[in-house]
């Protein structure tokens, strides 16, 4: 590397600092710190004195409030094992239900004519130029008791059923924000595999589902590994659709951290412990589906 | 020279348009065993949709294609005894240089053990040994073209079709390829079709050339027929050089062209028939000006290593002469032809046939498509 091409590189570091780095390092503080009362001796005051003091009308003299170290964050991210359990199960279901829509409808648009392809792709993204809160109320009144579903049921006599509250309307919203972020990665890759390629696996005995499992299915990997990243890692983390579509019975991690911040829970320290926790949680399910592609790969590079 | 050999392939009168356009008319064409047979002809003339029909990727509108005496038409590729060496040879990229050579035989659930003995052999043939582990999106050209060439040959095709594959190779390594597959044919005794644009390619390799145009096959016949004797102006026109004028037939064995009647071998004629005259342009000798019936200004001379192409004004005629002694540019001088030489045609049925023009000159050398 240059002298002049790392001074071209600067803004990006700067960029990377302020809102990368930055905001890491202070989850991660976040996370092993806790912010306590202590009266001028330095000595911890607890709830319970603090509330026993006041009751008695005592005075502790002057408190002062003091962030220190501790690991209780982290331990007590264990008692919310069961939402990062939902949370893992949901999206994992989601994920793998947008590559089942995903894969085959990106196939068949690769494999379209050049003007069709764009066609279909833009129905594709058409739902994305709208507004994400939007798009999942509209599924709330869809899903509703006396929503739209529930009263074109009721028309052929069936129904009503219980659609919204439930983890069924949770995945349903996450396949349906997520599917497009599924179909394009896939989608580029398979524009890449020539028709002449499928042609010679026929041509030297494949029939099409030979043709699929040796040379189609192979060649798509690197596409099927960054279409799950890319729907798995928002789905884990959603707490929108969990919370609308979800009715707060469903709580997902992102719900849990939400909470934290911004909810009645306000606890800065345990939300961080909560998102490193997650962090880890992501990167060792990248790590598993990154084993598995490259795996695969073995025995040839790809493009 | 083929007719007392077994008919390996037999396609009947086949038709093919795509969104409304013909591409091949009424096709019928017989490929025997063993040879080596080249689809000749410009491109669009339908000679890579004849392949594919063949190798089943393509079915044809009307039409049969039989092999060994048996409808294969609605066969789908997988099903077919040929292989296929595609133009620009569709390698696996995910696959090393033996696991593509091996594909077919794994596919058809051969042992490994045999596998490894089939594919070893055959990367000798290709001259690719120690080439197994290496990646085929690191190799030249003409190895993935060798590859590629294993990769079909492996499975024992009957029939090996080949589209274009020399057409993405420099011209030394081309020429060093043609020999290569004629060896290979011979040696494997498989039945070749190989298609190509490439006038010198055919006449190099095959046994019997097909002369495409339009969709139509215009002329079959060994290379030395098709040379020799082309049954058309385009045919003439597209294997080597030639002139081609207008002439009118004005009884057998008299043609009268370029302004003057002239003695011809050909008959059969209707009286006062219009035709095509073909002259080739080494066919012609130069002579002092007057002796002849025929003068004309030299325009241009260009050395061609083993002989001059002359392009010379007779009338508002445009003549090409290749001669072994040059002339000057701007001297008169007179053309000399023999009655054999004289190739009177049909009136070619093609609205427009390329003239030599002084224009075209440039085209023409840049072209390099000379025979000699």
């Amino acid at each position: 590397m240059t002298r002049k091409s790392r001074f071209l590189a600067a803004p990006y570091l700067v960029w990377l600092a302020i809102f990368t780095i930055i905001p890491l390092a202070l989850i991660v503080v976040f996370a092993f710190t806790t912010t306590v009362t202590v009266d001028e001796t330095g000595r911890i005051i607890t709830a319970e004195e603090l509330l026993s003091a006041e009751a008695d009308g005592v005075v502790l003299g002057e408190l002062t409030e003091k962030t220190v170290f501790t690991l209780d964050n982290i331990t007590a991210t264990s008692a919310y094992m069961p939402v990062m359990v939902r949370s893992i199960w949901l999206a994992l279901i989601a994920t793998v239900l947008c590559l089942v829509i995903g894969y085959p409808t990106a196939y068949l648009i690769s494999r379209l004519t050049f003007s069709r392809q764009k066609m279909m792709l833009m129905l594709v993204m058409l739902p994305m130029w709208m507004n994400f809160l939007l798009r999942t109320y509209a599924w709330m009144t869809l899903l509703e008791r006396n929503g739209w579903i529930n009263k074109l049921l009721g028309l052929i006599g069936l129904g009503p059923f219980e659609m919204i509250n439930t983890q069924g309307a949770v995945v349903l919203g996450m396949v349906y924000n997520y599917l497009p972020f599924m179909i394009l990665p896939l989608y580029s890759i398979m524009t890449k595999i020539d028709n002449s390629v499928l042609e010679a696996a026929g041509d030297l005995g494949c029939n099409p589902i030979k043709t699929f499992s040796r040379v189609v299915w192979p060649l798509s990997l690197p596409g099927v590994a960054t279409g799950i990243t890319m729907v798995f890692v928002p789905a884990i983390s959603t707490f929108i659709i969990s919370r609308m579509l979800g009715g707060g019975t469903n709580m997902l991690i992102g719900d849990l951290i939400d909470l934290q911040f911004l909810g009645n829970a306000y606890n800065p320290n345990l939300g961080a412990a909560i998102s490193l926790v997650l962090m880890a949680v992501i990167l060792l399910c990248m790590s598993i589906t990154n084993a598995l592609d490259n795996e695969d790969m073995e025995g040839g590079a790809l493009l | 020279m083929n007719k007392s050999r077994n008919k390996i392939i037999e396609l009947k009168s086949i038709s093919k348009s795509f969104d409304g356009e013909t591409v091949l008319n009424n096709v019928s064409l017989d490929i025997h065993d063993n040879e080596f047979m080249t689809l000749l002809g410009p491109s669009g003339c339908g000679k890579t949709t004849t392949l594919r029909c063949i190798g089943g990727f393509v079915i044809p509108d009307s039409g049969d294609v039989l092999f060994n005496g048996k409808s294969i038409k609605a066969l789908p590729p997988y099903k077919r005894p040929v292989n296929t060496v595609f133009q620009r040879y569709a390698l696996f990229p995910h696959l090393n240089v033996y696991e593509n050579v091996a594909f077919g035989l794994r596919v058809s659930g051969t042992p490994d053990k045999e596998i490894a003995s089939r594919v070893g052999k055959m990367l000798d043939i290709v001259e690719l040994e120690g080439f197994e582990k290496r990646d085929v999106n690191s190799l030249s050209g003409g190895q993935q073209q060798r590859v590629a060439i294993a990769r079909a040959l492996v499975n024992n095709p009957h029939v090996l079709l080949l589209d274009e594959p020399l057409g993405a190779l420099d011209l030394k390594l081309r020429k060093e390829m043609q020999i290569e597959l004629k060896k290979i044919q011979r040696r494997m005794s498989i039945t070749f079709v190989y298609v190509t644009h490439d006038q010198e390619e055919a006449l190099t390799m095959s046994d019997t050339v097909v002369v495409m145009n339009r969709g139509e096959i215009q002329q079959i016949g060994t290379p030395q027929d098709i040379y020799n004797e082309p049954k058309n102006a385009f045919v003439a026109n597209f294997i080597g050089e030639s002139n081609i004028l207008p002439g009118i037939m004005h009884e057998d064995h008299l043609v009268e062209f370029a302004g003057n009647n002239f003695e011809c071998l050909e008959g059969g004629f209707a009286p006062l028939e219009p035709v095509d005259i073909v002259i080739r342009p080494e066919d012609i000798k130069l002579t002092p000006p007057g002796i002849e019936v025929l003068n004309g200004e030299v325009q241009t001379v260009t050395f061609k290593g083993v002989h001059y192409e002359m392009i010379i004004k007779v009338y508002s005629d445009i003549w090409l002469v290749h001669s072994t002694k040059a002339a000057t540019p701007g001297e008169i001088i007179g053309l000399s032809i023999t009655p054999e030489d004289i190739h009177v045609m049909k009136k070619s049925e093609m609205p427009k046939i390329t003239r030599y023009t002084v224009d075209s000159e440039a085209a023409l050398t840049k072209g390099g498509n000379s025979v000699d």
